[in-house]
């Protein structure tokens, strides 16, 4: 045990020590901050107001555009033509020209202008006229002015979950989802990265001949398990200085910048409104009710469960295929030779990076529940379902699964890294790997 | 008293068996040189002994003791094919092997200390092994193989690679370690190392032992009965002179005299040789042959 212990110290000492894992333990949280907060910034500089001249011949829409912070509308008394010409000297970015219609009611638009209006512009303009042409068809159609703004009433969808108690809470699926998606992302990425640690580490042992001094010493297994333990612990380390130094950046830059950011997210917020439908942005109210629901949804969240079953899912996800890349770390002499074994490795781990959205679209779903009790996609399959809520004995049996499954890919792998780490020479095929299994 | 007994080793891999029915017993305070051609299953044998892998069948006692995991730390083993973490420190590293050997962390520091001076390579305590020479690297996995201080000492080829200053260093110190009360158990086909060092061998070809015992005594069991003569001034002719039950196996001119080989029936007759011969010349030097054992070595494995 004891002896265990000095390679877990050796495994994780030499790889702290790194130059690599300290400007990795750095970098990775200024670039996750950065790729919060910059785009943010971006948006919020390169937004000046457009201008908007509007050549309108069939005489509908003269007051159909209300002013937003990004957009204005000016009518434009000329005709199209000599709109066209002067629209630049006249500080207009673009034109928007309404034909006079050959029926009742236009059915096309046009903006002209000599750069891209972008889809703010378009969609704001479209959903504008497509809102006035509703209302003035309803009022033809003799609909009274009551019952149209009636309609403006949207269903304001809440979905609510019910525990065992009887308790009722709100969730927002587009959380789930978010949170779902980077816990699984993160467990795959720590499984890869150190997983391929774990065989660079063997193959190091052997490439450098260190191997047969090591285990006249220690039994290969320990070495096998001190290795992967070491290295694991090289994981929750990197995992914790991000967790704590993206926190403290994130927040240093909120508490510094606070105003901007409260505009940013006002902004986010209206651009966010003025996409799906400017109509909405009437309602003040909403904004507030927003923020509010998306602070009961986080509170909402079950934390000590998440937390509880990400920190399970990343170290036994991490430790059986750990034992894998072991395996294949021993089997082989030089890294070119790896790609053959590691391929039905990460098959697994891309399928279920593949179905993630599937499993968010139907958590609760057939393909939900047996991806997240086979061993080799649980720990990613999982931890997409868990913010959805899952039934503890789902949880535990796919736990104990993935427990049972540990241990016994460890037994094999121990069996193939105590031959493979002695073997030089010709890169064995699979049927040789399984001999060795065999050996006494 | 013995004190490593391999008993009836059988090993098999696949299809291919490594050790068939090897037995050897390696006498306490001996210098053992274990001997056969490549891939005659020496190295096997030393991985069975160091607990790497298992034997199919047959036992090994340490000490009386069926091995068990407790006798690693009695155990120091160079083997062949060796190393270092090339991006380790080098005291770091030799900490790391020490203790792994069972040693304290104190105890480790101490000795490593004592050690590195007496090596030369002190100065490179914080240095990183790639900035090693070979030969210094080698200096390095002799000393964790000793520090310990095992009853057991295996070096499988550790000549290899040294060069010739290093080798007799090295050669002293193993001496010294026998000296000490080591036993020494030494994997070679250097033949000119096994006679100068070896007092016990034992010759392993096609996975069976087929020659055990101590050095002179092999020797003597190996020797034909041939003496070599070397005598000043003109030829004498032997034939006349000689009884008849002595072979002449081969005579030539040398350098200020002539030499000859000469068969006698049994060793017994030494004397009445040189008392004829010292009658008609002067004997300049008169001994029995006595095979190298690079040329038992070569015999037996071509024979076998």
């Amino acid at each position: 045990m004891n002896k265990i212990w000095l390679v877990i110290q050796r495994e994780y000492l030499t790889r702290v020590q790194k130059k690599s894992f300290i400007i990795m333990s750095i970098l990775g949280p200024v670039l996750m901050a950065a790729l919060m907060i910059v785009p943010v910034y971006l948006a919020k500089m390169s937004d000046e107001v457009k201008v908007v001249g509007i050549v309108d011949e069939s005489g509908f829409f003269t007051e159909a555009f209300d002013n937003s912070d990004k957009i204005k509308f000016e009518t434009m008394r000329m005709d199209i033509n000599s709109a066209k010409e002067a629209y630049e000297t006249m500080n207009y970015d673009m034109v928007l020209y309404i034909p006079e219609p050959s029926y009742t009611y236009p059915t096309r638009i046009f903006i002209y202008s000599n750069k891209e209006p972008g889809m703010l512009v378009e969609n704001y303009v479209r959903s504008s006229i497509n809102n006035d042409l509703r209302t003035m068809r309803l009022k033809d159609a003799g609909v009274s002015n009551d019952v149209i703004s009636a309609m403006k009433n949207k269903i304001d969808l809440k979905s609510i979950s019910i525990d065992e108690q009887g308790l009722e809470e709100e969730r927002s699926g587009t959380l789930n989802l978010i949170l779902g998606f980077v816990l699984a992302l993160s467990i795959y990425f720590f499984i890869f990265m150190y997983g391929t640690q774990v065989m660079r580490g063997v193959l190091e042992e052997k490439t450098s001949r260190i191997i047969e001094v090591i285990i006249s010493s220690i039994k290969p297994f320990q070495l096998m398990m001190g290795k992967i333990i070491g290295i694991a612990f090289v994981g929750l380390t990197q995992l914790l200085i991000w967790v704590i130094l993206t926190a403290g950046i994130v927040t240093g830059v909120q508490s510094t910048f606070s105003t901007e950011l409260d505009e940013i997210e006002k902004y986010q917020s209206q651009k966010t409104g003025q996409m799906i439908d400017p109509s909405d942005k009437v309602e003040v109210t909403k904004d507030y009710g927003k923020t509010a629901e998306f602070v009961s949804a986080i509170l909402s969240i079950d934390f000590k469960v998440i937390i509880g079953s990400f920190l399970f899912y990343f170290l036994f996800g991490y430790l059986l295929y750990g034992a894998l890349f072991a395996a294949v770390g021993s089997a082989v002499d030089n890294e070119t030779d790896t790609q053959q074994f590691i391929m039905p490795i990460t098959v697994p781990l891309i399928i279920s990076i593949i179905t993630i959205q599937s499993i968010a679209n139907n958590p609760d779903g057939p393909l939900a529940f047996w991806f997240s009790m086979i061993p080799l996609t649980s720990p990613i399959s999982m931890m997409v379902r868990i913010p959805y809520g899952v039934p503890y004995w789902e949880l535990a049996l796919s736990m104990f699964i993935l427990i049972l499954t540990f241990v016994l890919f460890t037994w094999f792998a121990g069996k193939i890294y105590r031959v493979g780490i002695l073997m030089y020479g010709k890169k064995p095929s699979y049927k040789e790997i399984w001999k060795w299994i065999k050996y006494s | 008293m013995d004190l490593l007994v391999v008993e009836n080793i059988t090993k098999t891999f696949a299809k291919h068996r490594a050790l068939n029915d090897v037995s050897i017993n390696v006498p306490e305070g001996s210098i053992y040189g274990l001997l056969g051609p490549n891939g005659a299953g020496k190295t096997t044998l030393i991985r069975i002994i160091n607990q790497i892998t298992g034997p199919d069948s047959g036992k090994v006692l340490l000490n009386g003791e069926p091995l068990q995991p407790k006798h690693i730390a009695n155990i120091g083993y160079l083997p062949e094919e060796r190393g270092l973490y090339k991006k380790m420190k080098v005291g770091e590293q030799a900490m790391y092997l020490a203790m792994l050997k069972g040693l304290s962390k104190k105890e480790a520091k101490d000795q490593l200390k004592i050690w590195f001076k007496k090596f030369d390579i002190a100065p490179w305590w914080d240095k990183k092994v790639e900035e090693l020479s070979k030969g210094m690297a080698q200096k390095v996995q002799f000393i964790v193989t000793i520090l310990h201080k095992p009853k057991l000492l295996i070096f499988d080829e550790p000549f290899s690679g040294f060069d010739p200053v290093n080798q007799e260093i090295l050669k002293a110190e193993i001496l010294d370690l026998r000296d000490q009360g080591a036993t020494v158990i030494f994997s070679t086909h250097n033949m000119s190392s096994v006679e100068e060092i070896c007092d016990h061998i034992a010759l392993i070809n096609k996975s069976k032992k087929i020659l055990e015992g101590s050095v002179s005594e092999i020797r003597d069991t190996y020797k034909k009965g041939t003496y070599e003569l070397e005598y000043d001034g003109n030829e004498v002719e032997l034939s006349k002179f000689l009884p008849i039950n002595f072979e002449i196996i081969s005579k030539q001119k040398i350098i200020k005299g002539h030499k000859a080989i000469i068969k006698l029936p049994s060793p017994t007759y030494s004397n009445e040789l040189l008392s004829t011969m010292m009658e008609h010349t002067h004997i300049r030097l008169f001994k029995e042959i006595i095979p190298s054992m690079n040329e038992i070595f070569i015999d037996k494995v071509t024979q076998d």
